[in-house]
């Protein structure tokens, strides 16, 4: 029982990084239909870019509370990433909208190894330590469940925002002129939505929400180096999909479900196909689940698109 | 090899004869031109000559049948592993190379056509990343085989394989001519694949005018059309996947054999994307434009690489941009700017296959 408590913790957290940057994957699939391959190293630039900041707070001002620190980070590495969302869109996406589907699709797998590659140039290729502001000593809520307080912070930061998010896109004006570009583009272009303008924005939104994954995925693990996004940004994707792509709600929900299969998984696999396979299969299971979805119910679990598009 | 001829700048269109000519005096002479900048450059050109046997299955695939596969590597592995099965110590099996050959041949069109059953209906975007997937399952399993049975070697690969052996001719050795004059083994293995992939665009150009290869064209340009006039888009597209994992699996073998040695890091998603990029960097669906995107593509780093390495020394000081990510960095921006300044490639390809004009020429249709 404790076991199982414990994956459903080391589930939920994994899961709502997921789903933050699942949120990214499913808003731009909605308004463009692109896979932005690119969305997971965004969140590699915003973990790397945090640590920047901290290496250099830790050297200007060392007394500094590690909250503080924490957020002033956050404070540079999210404007880095929407800059990085807009100028991708702008120079990259934008002039593709109207191409066959396989070109921005090519574009996105370059652009991610464009800003992998830049990464390697300014970061160096080897894995940095991430320092864990937030105290990492577990906690124990239920006799033999732990629960780290960075954890707590995780799950809590995911939560508010989303929450955000959905405010936003529900609640304003720009939310509005989002949904409406993504229901049809010309037509609320001729309602008077400037939908570059909109479109450049949903990458920007997505960008920063990459971001703060970025930062709470390096200081769970407490290890940031220049490839680490592009498998949580395939996982990501696979949540939107399982969640049924375009679909906010769907991506929150198939973050989660993919936390938990896979804490899970990585937990009893050796046991169920008696030691042959192990922990270090744990990457399969995202995969798995893309195509077993995409087969056999390719709306995913809240979604209204099909997978029939070229 | 007339696409190819046609691609030569200049001479291709006004004297198609010459430009073969052309073609074929480079392809021979390429390695002998090589050995005068040094041994490492015919190597390069051997690689070079396997990536062309990649870019050209995998333009079967996309290019041909419009079927974007990002996980095309997987074959490659698994032509690779069966040859290290098969002919090294690892398991003290040693297999000559004509049993080896068919059966990696084999082993990747099953594997293809294992990929192509579940994803009969996707297409585009969902297509590209379910195949990637497919791809890094195939990587973690030979990554972690190793485990509680043996039998990949796991990250550490496996040794030794056995030479390409041809009618009692090992080809790892160097010929001794006279007493100080020999071939070397490289040339060897350069014309052993220069004979590959020879065999490949006779076969891939025969194939692109046949039945086969315009219901591909038609089922790439729109699946429900080609559906409607009888085309059975289900075999059509398992027969690409297939017949494009052939090509990925002799490439892999004879990757395994030349190399000696084959591990987990030569498979990943990189390699993959770096035959797109070929593929799609020459022109999708075109011979010449895969043959010369492998070629520059596959080259291109190498060079870089020795100038780039002693100019940044000479200008900084110290290396600045090591190879790896000079190569990185041009495949990616290869994809990029492509697709944004010339979406169809360094060599579009030509419609003209379609031309009921042509195929009368060639005896296609009465």
């Amino acid at each position: 029982m404790e076991i199982f408590l414990q994956q459903v913790v080391n589930g939920l957290v994994v899961g709502s990084v997921y789903a933050l940057v699942a949120l990214g994957y499913t808003m731009v699939y909605g308004i463009l239909g692109l896979i932005n391959f690119a969305h997971g190293d965004l969140v590699m630039v915003g973990a790397l870019t945090a640590l920047q900041t901290m290496t250099f707070l830790m050297g200007v001002a060392p007394g500094m509370s590690p909250i503080a620190m924490l957020l002033l980070s956050l404070l540079v590495a999210i404007p880095v990433c929407m800059l990085l969302g807009y100028l991708m869109e702008r120079l990259a996406y934008r002039r593709l909208r109207n191409a066959p589907r396989l070109a921005p699709l090519i574009t996105a797998i370059g652009v991610s190894f464009l800003l992998q590659t830049l990464a390697m140039i300014v970061w160096g290729r080897n894995y940095h330590t991430f320092p864990q502001l937030i105290s990492t000593t577990p906690l124990q809520p239920i006799e033999g469940v732990f629960i780290t307080p960075i954890q707590v912070t995780i799950i809590a930061v995911s939560a508010l925002m989303m929450a955000g998010l959905i405010l936003l896109v529900t609640k304003t004006k720009l939310g509005r002129a989002m949904r409406a570009t993504a229901e049809n583009h010309r037509v609320a272009a001729l309602m008077g939505v400037d939908t570059n303008m909109i479109i450049a924005m949903t990458f920007v939104i997505g960008a920063a929400l990459a971001a703060v994954a970025g930062v709470m995925f390096a200081s769970n693990y407490g290890i940031a180096h220049y490839g680490m996004g592009f498998m949580p940004g395939l996982k990501a994707f696979t949540a939107a999909v399982l969640g049924g792509i375009g679909n906010l709600g769907g991506a929150m929900l198939g973050g989660i479900v993919l936390g938990l299969v896979e804490s899970f998984g990585a937990g009893y696999i050796e046991n169920l196909t008696f030691g042959f396979l192990n922990s270090s299969y744990q990457d399969i299971f995202a995969f798995m689940i893309l195509g077993l979805v995409l087969i056999f119910k390719p709306t995913g679990l809240l979604g209204e698109r099909v997978s029939d598009r070229a | 090899m007339n696409e190819l001829a046609l691609a030569v700048p200049w001479l291709g269109k006004r004297n198609p004869l010459a430009a073969r000519w052309l073609v074929i005096a480079l392809a021979l002479a390429a390695p002998l031109v090589a050995m005068a900048f040094g041994r490492t450059w015919v190597r390069v050109i051997d690689f070079a000559l396997l990536y062309i046997l990649l870019a050209l299955g995998l333009n079967l695939v996309v290019g041909f049948a419009g079927l974007l596969d990002l996980g095309y590597i997987a074959f490659y592995a698994v032509g690779a592993y069966t040859a290290a099965f098969l002919a090294s110590p690892h398991f003290d099996v040693h297999l000559p190379i004509w049993i080896v050959l068919p059966l990696a041949a084999c082993f990747a069109a099953t594997a293809g056509i294992m990929l192509g059953f579940p994803v009969l209906r996707l297409r585009g975007d969902y297509l590209a990343i379910v195949t990637l997937g497919f791809g890094e399952i195939v990587r973690i399993f030979i990554n972690n085989l190793n485990y509680p049975i043996n039998i990949t070697n796991g990250p550490q690969g496996i040794n030794s394989l056995d030479p390409i052996v041809l009618f009692g001719w090992d080809l790892s050795r160097n010929i001794r001519l006279t007493e100080d004059v020999s071939i070397n083994t490289l040339f060897l293995y350069y014309y052993a694949f220069l004979a590959c992939v020879a065999g490949a665009i006779l076969f891939i150009q025969r194939l692109q005018i046949s039945r086969i290869g315009r219901a591909w064209a038609a089922m790439r340009d729109d699946e429900l059309a080609a559906k409607a006039i009888g085309i059975n888009t289900r075999n059509m597209k398992l027969l690409a996947f297939s017949l494009g994992a052939t090509f990925g699996g002799v490439s892999g073998v004879l990757f395994g054999t030349f190399q000696g040695f084959v591990s987990p890091e030569s498979f990943s998603l990189m390699e993959s994307i770096a035959v797109l990029t070929m593929v799609v960097f020459g022109g999708m669906g075109n011979i010449a434009g895969a043959v010369v995107g492998a070629v520059i593509l596959s080259a291109l780093p190498e060079i870089l690489r020795n100038l780039a390495v002693p100019m940044q020394q000479a200008l900084f000081g110290h290396v600045l941009l090591d190879p790896e990510v000079l190569r990185m960095l041009l495949l990616s921006l290869a994809m990029i700017l492509m697709m944004l300044l010339r979406p169809s490639g360094l060599i579009p390809a030509s419609a003209k296959y379609s031309h009921i004009r042509y195929l009368k020429a060639k005896g296609v249709t009465e």
